[in-house]
């Protein structure tokens, strides 16, 4: 990889960490509302995958946590943190909130908060690339926690049966929730859980951004060229907790932490560029810099400016809001 | 005209569906190979080929939620659920996701899919095959419900529902497969929304939709030979509700009567008597009714299922006793 991208990767990451803290600040000062989960500490997951896949084509989908795979994916920042603030400049006109950003002209076909719904959209998606003969593909984030809903089985036997084109990304941060995922879940390895399905799968350390990258190539070469499905798992840790309610020291240690903390994606990135010589300590302060900057004068500036949705528009988007009257009438009584 | 069963009106939109637009599919349970539990799409897979008609496993919240993503992206799915019971199971994908994805999408991604089940009670299904469910749906804010009456309805009213950009259920009647009528042999359509004066009258106004609707026309034909003269409306959409319609009747009539197959709590029924009171409480001349199923599991034995649901006989005794006959 040039060293141009890889410091555009180092900066991503710093930038989407930023991102999610400032929405912690943010919704601290009140300003984001309802429930905020944040992405700190996986970083290298979606911006590794999301940087092998074809933006704009391949479809992408995902549960709640889901601001930095919705901008990875190709939504504007400014839209994803308008959108956050309950903005009509927001990505979902104000309507969605953290948990439900869309932006189709990206093919981020959104955030979801119920656990594992997104198993079957995505192989839905999936089925219309390959339907229209296309060699787009369908990717899926999710936790380790989704899969012990039903639809994960029930997605991994059509999605295997089909051979549907839809790389399952399993984000592994060992906790469902509250609940550490030896206590929610009979095989601990997500990976090996898709075999009865006949689905191809592999574990990976997912802290490593260029380890998530290869991993990542072949899975999607996979998927793309026709194999069928693909079921890649990423062992991460979130920083914070499931949402802004929780207390983790209820659940988990602090040495646990500090051992994740340890192996943070941007610091392991960070020391691996530097030691390369493709940046310098005072490159990373300075980015961190801009990023604070930008995030602070542009995309933050544009949410809190933007006008909130109108409350005589509370009833647009209920339905097609230009229904065609051949199909939906309404009837005439003579 | 040709005669159509309800079952091969079902299929004829199927099929004029499929012709027209090449991103329709549908897809369910025994839906291809085997023709349809209700013979609804039989042929088609012959005709159209695995691609376009698809037999799903046995998982209707994740079959259901296939046919929801494919929408999403360009598709227009047709979704069989074999009995409403079984839709049960696909409420997460329905409720959570189709009906609400366009709004909180502020606008931006739409989820037209076709699910269609047949809701209601049949011959001695017994509990869990003869929910009808109508009232889950048409609370639900995101989704068009629709019912249609006989062949003509079913066919024109389906063709719609393909063509339309929102989630639409389609329910349609374990007993109402077989009942047959004329349709017109050239290509038409019928509307989605919109109740229908289907018998005009001037002493009561008789409120049902798919089966109960057909209880109301027969009990319409028993009150005539008392001189009755009973205005019949099928609501057919039970999401949106044609209000407008329903006070014209009721203002014209003074009396009203609903009909339904469900139990009463939060029903349809329930509904409509609200709408009557908000919109038209002053033309009423005698208190509302609403004809419904005994607030009981339906029973396999037959006497006691008899008992548990209404017939026209119900409806023809409550209209009775709104004219204060009885």
């Amino acid at each position: 990889m040039k060293a141009a991208d890889q410091k555009r990767l180092l900066r991503e990451m710093i930038f989407f960490r930023r991102f999610e803290e400032r929405c912690f600040e943010a919704y601290m000062e009140h300003k984001i509302g309802g429930f905020l989960h944040l992405y700190s500490g996986q970083e290298a997951v979606a911006t590794g995958v999301l940087e092998m896949t074809r933006r704009g084509k391949d479809y992408v989908i995902t549960g709640y946590r889901d601001h930095v795979h919705a901008i990875k994916a190709g939504a504007p920042a400014r839209e994803v943190m308008a959108e956050l603030y309950g903005k009509e400049t927001g990505s979902s006109r104000g309507r969605g909130g953290s948990m439900h950003i869309f932006d189709p002209t990206a093919h981020f076909m959104g955030g979801y908060a119920l656990v594992g719904q997104p198993f079957p959209l995505a192989a839905g998606l999936a089925l219309a690339c390959k339907y229209k003969g296309t060699d787009e593909i369908a990717v899926c984030f999710l936790g380790d926690g989704a899969n012990n809903q039903g639809t994960f089985h029930e997605t991994m036997n059509m999605a295997s049966l089909w051979h549907l084109p839809v790389l399952f990304v399993c984000e592994n941060n060992q906790y469902a929730i509250g609940t550490r995922i030896d206590r929610s879940t009979a095989v601990t390895d997500q990976y090996k859980r898709v075999c009865g399905y006949n689905i191809s799968s592999s574990q990976h350390d997912g802290q490593d951004i260029d380890t998530v990258m290869d991993a990542a190539a072949k899975a999607i070469e996979h998927v793309r060229s026709g194999k069928g499905p693909y079921f890649i798992e990423f062992l991460t840790y979130r920083q914070r907790g499931h949402s802004m309610s929780d207390k983790t020291a209820a659940y988990r240690s602090k040495e646990e932490e500090a051992e994740w903390a340890r192996r943070d994606p941007i610091t392991l990135y960070r020391d691996k560029l530097v030691k390369a010589k493709v940046v310098t300590d005072a490159d990373v302060k300075a980015m961190e810099r801009d990023v604070s900057n930008e995030i602070e004068n542009d995309i933050v500036k544009f949410a809190e400016e933007s006008p909130v949705p109108k409350v005589e528009d509370l009833n647009k988007y209920v339905l097609d809001d230009n229904p065609d009257p051949r199909w939906i009438g309404p009837l005439q009584n003579s | 005209m040709a005669e159509l069963a309800y079952w091969e009106a079902i299929r004829r939109a199927h099929d004029e569906e499929l012709a027209n637009d090449p991103m329709v599919i549908a897809m369910g349970e025994d839906i291809g190979v085997v023709g349809g539990t209700y013979k609804a799409t039989s042929g088609l897979y012959q005709k159209y080929g695995e691609k376009r008609i698809i037999d799903t496993p046995i998982s209707e919240n994740s079959y259901t939620g296939v046919g929801i993503g494919a929408s999403m992206a360009g598709m227009r799915p047709i979704i069989e659920i074999m009995s409403i019971n079984f839709a049960l199971l696909a409420l997460d994908t329905l409720i959570n996701a189709a009906a609400k994805i366009r709004y909180m999408s502020g606008g931006r991604v739409s989820c037209p899919i076709v699910m269609r089940t047949p809701g209601g009670t049949a011959h001695q299904l017994a509990a869990q095959h003869s929910a009808r469910l109508a009232r889950v749906f048409m609370s639900t804010s995101g989704l068009r419900v629709v019912t249609p009456r006989g062949p003509m309805e079913a066919c024109g009213m389906l063709k719609s529902a393909v063509r339309c950009n929102d989630p639409v259920i389609f329910i349609e009647h374990e007993r109402m497969y077989n009942m047959r009528e004329d349709v017109p042999e050239t290509e038409f359509f019928r509307p989605l929304e919109g109740a229908e004066i289907v018998r005009k009258g001037t002493d009561i106004t008789l409120i049902g939709y798919n089966w109960s609707f057909v209880l109301c026309m027969k009990a319409a034909d028993m009150l005539a030979k008392d001189g009755i003269s009973a205005e019949v409306i099928d609501l057919r959409s039970l999401k949106p509700l044609d209000r407008e319609t329903i006070r014209r009747s009721v203002e014209k009539t003074h009396r009203v009567l609903v009909a339904e197959e469900d139990e009463a709590a939060v029903g349809t029924g329930a509904e409509i008597i609200s709408i009557v009171i908000e919109d038209c409480f002053f033309a009423l001349d005698a208190q509302p009714v609403r004809i419904h199923a005994a607030d009981v599991p339906v029973p396999y034995a037959a006497n006691l299922e008899h008992a548990a649901i209404p017939d026209e006989h119900d409806v023809y005794k409550g209209a009775l006793k709104v004219m204060g006959r009885i």
